[in-house]
């Protein structure tokens, strides 16, 4: 028998999770100078919108954005069975002494966070790096760690955490499925 | 999506292919703007620039690819090979195999060079340029040139004008841009037509003003004058008269046509000048696209077990 997928959060949860995800960068990062969001492709990209949307309502300023792909850095190119498609970067800003917030969807091994830093990094020299997840669900491979989670959920591994958003898939969910992530990234 | 080992030409590239390699390389281009110029990607892997005949912009655009993502290269031109001590391809692609590297970029004056070495080894081959059989990496950097400018490759009209006879880059333009779903119209004198190239789904035109009339973009390519001894036209002369492109003959034209040419240019005669400084001119664009090109096709070759 095939196991049912679980949603995790729904579309309330997730609005709720980046109102709070944004307050939290407000208060932080206030007076808000020389802040930078900075979206993972993919879903990460998504979600840096929604929280710059958000935290342009709340304080009436608007915040430089980019997006990073961090195919060209990930550690497991010349042993992963698949080509993972190449899209662009685009931050269309120095970085240089910035104080970048990095947006991903969820939070797993960190492999995907080295690589972004590692990107990010070959880019110029920010002065601080951040990091703000949907969603964390454990079993880090690396020493790194979220800034901002949105949930944090004890997750077994041979399950894989799905997050759907309504820019791509029409809906937004976060969903629990029942066998393991393609790759472990 | 690109799955090959190797790259030996066009002609069996799907349509898929290209786009992927296409849309790979335009991926590419944002990391040769940065001020750091390199990614990790290929660290530890080894590419060898095989060059049995001379070139400048396609191995230096190979090596600099390859250098921008991190790998090894190595070049081997023709004063330093041991082809030249008579060593045979195939004992060649034996030695190069024993030092174990990832990838030969291999340029030769004999067809199917490439494919032979492709056989005989276990590392990865990439067609650099076979006798006058195919360019394929030309051909795509032309299609990344044109799409760039254009918009788009489907529909258009392209002319390719010159000495199609012992044109590799004429060939694998002519495959590569009829799967993209261009026009090709090849143009130049009779004696450098080859006879029967319609079979490949182009029309032909020896009057220059009067094929490039309805034609989006113009490929030009070089007279190989150390192959004019043999006389294909009477004299460089009369050839630079009637199918070197100059500004009178673009004038009459009502909409803008792009030029573009592989390059090395011979000034004065297949092209003016004054048309090859013209901002309609791409073939410095067509340089840039080519590091692009090469980093992609390295990655897509390389990255990743196939």
């Amino acid at each position: 028998m095939a196991e049912e997928k679980i949603i995790i959060m729904n579309k309330e949860d997730i609005k709720n999770s980046l109102q709070t995800l944004a307050q939290q960068i407000i208060e932080e990062s206030s007076p808000l100078i020389d802040l930078c969001l900075i979206g993972i492709r993919s879903r990460g990209v998504d979600l840096a919108k929604r929280i710059n949307t958000i935290i342009n309502s709340i304080t009436k300023t608007s915040i430089p954005i980019g997006v990073i792909d961090t195919t060209l850095y990930r550690d497991d190119l010349s042993s992963s069975s698949y080509k993972p498609v190449l899209k662009k970067t685009e931050i269309n800003f120095s970085v240089d002494d910035k104080n970048i917030v990095l947006v991903d969807d969820v939070l797993y091994t960190g492999r995907t966070i080295r690589a972004a830093l590692d990107a990010l990094t070959d880019i110029g020299r920010p002065k601080t790096i951040k990091l703000a997840v949907l969603i964390d669900r454990g079993h880090r491979e690396l020493p790194i760690c979220a800034n901002y989670t949105g949930l944090t959920l004890k997750t077994i591994q041979n399950k894989s955490i799905k997050v759907t958003l309504e820019e791509v898939e029409k809906q937004d969910a976060v969903l629990l499925l029942p066998f393991p992530e393609k790759t472990r990234w | 999506m690109f799955k090959r080992k190797n790259l030996l030409g066009i002609q069996e590239l799907t349509k898929e292919e290209i786009r992927a390699i296409l849309d790979t390389a335009e991926s590419f281009k944002e990391i040769l703007t940065r001020p750091i110029k390199k990614v990790p990607t290929l660290r530890g892997k080894t590419v060898i620039n095989l060059f049995h005949e001379p070139s400048t912009r396609t191995r230096i655009s190979f090596e600099i690819a390859g250098k921008r993502l991190s790998a090894d290269t190595i070049n081997i031109s023709p004063s330093t090979s041991s082809l030249t001590k008579g060593e045979s391809l195939k004992d060649m692609a034996k030695t190069l195999e024993a030092m174990n590297p990832d990838i030969i970029v291999l340029r030769h004056s004999a067809p199917g060079a490439p494919h032979l070495m492709a056989r005989e080894a276990k590392f990865s081959v990439i067609n650099a340029g076979d006798g006058a059989h195919e360019h394929p990496t030309q051909a795509l950097v032309d299609l990344l040139t044109i799409q760039e400018h254009k918009g788009k490759i489907e529909n258009l009209q392209i002319a390719i004008v010159g000495d199609i006879l012992h044109s590799r880059v004429a060939r694998s333009n002519i495959y590569a841009l009829t799967k993209m779903g261009a026009r090709v119209k090849l143009i130049g004198p009779p004696s450098l037509l080859p006879p029967y190239i319609e079979k490949l789904g182009v029309t032909t035109e020896y009057n220059l003003e009067k094929g490039i009339k309805d034609c989006d973009v113009i490929i030009l390519l070089r007279i190989q004058l150390e192959r004019q001894n043999k006389l294909f036209f009477p004299s460089i002369r009369e050839y630079a008269r009637l199918y070197g492109i100059t500004m009178e003959k673009l004038k009459p034209l009502r909409k803008e046509i792009l030029i573009m040419h592989p390059g090395p240019i011979n000034r004065g005669i297949e092209i003016d000048p004054l048309v090859a400084d013209a901002p309609i001119s791409l073939i410095l664009d067509q340089v840039t696209n080519g590091v692009a090109i090469r980093m992609a096709l390295l990655y897509l070759i390389l990255g990743g077990e196939s």
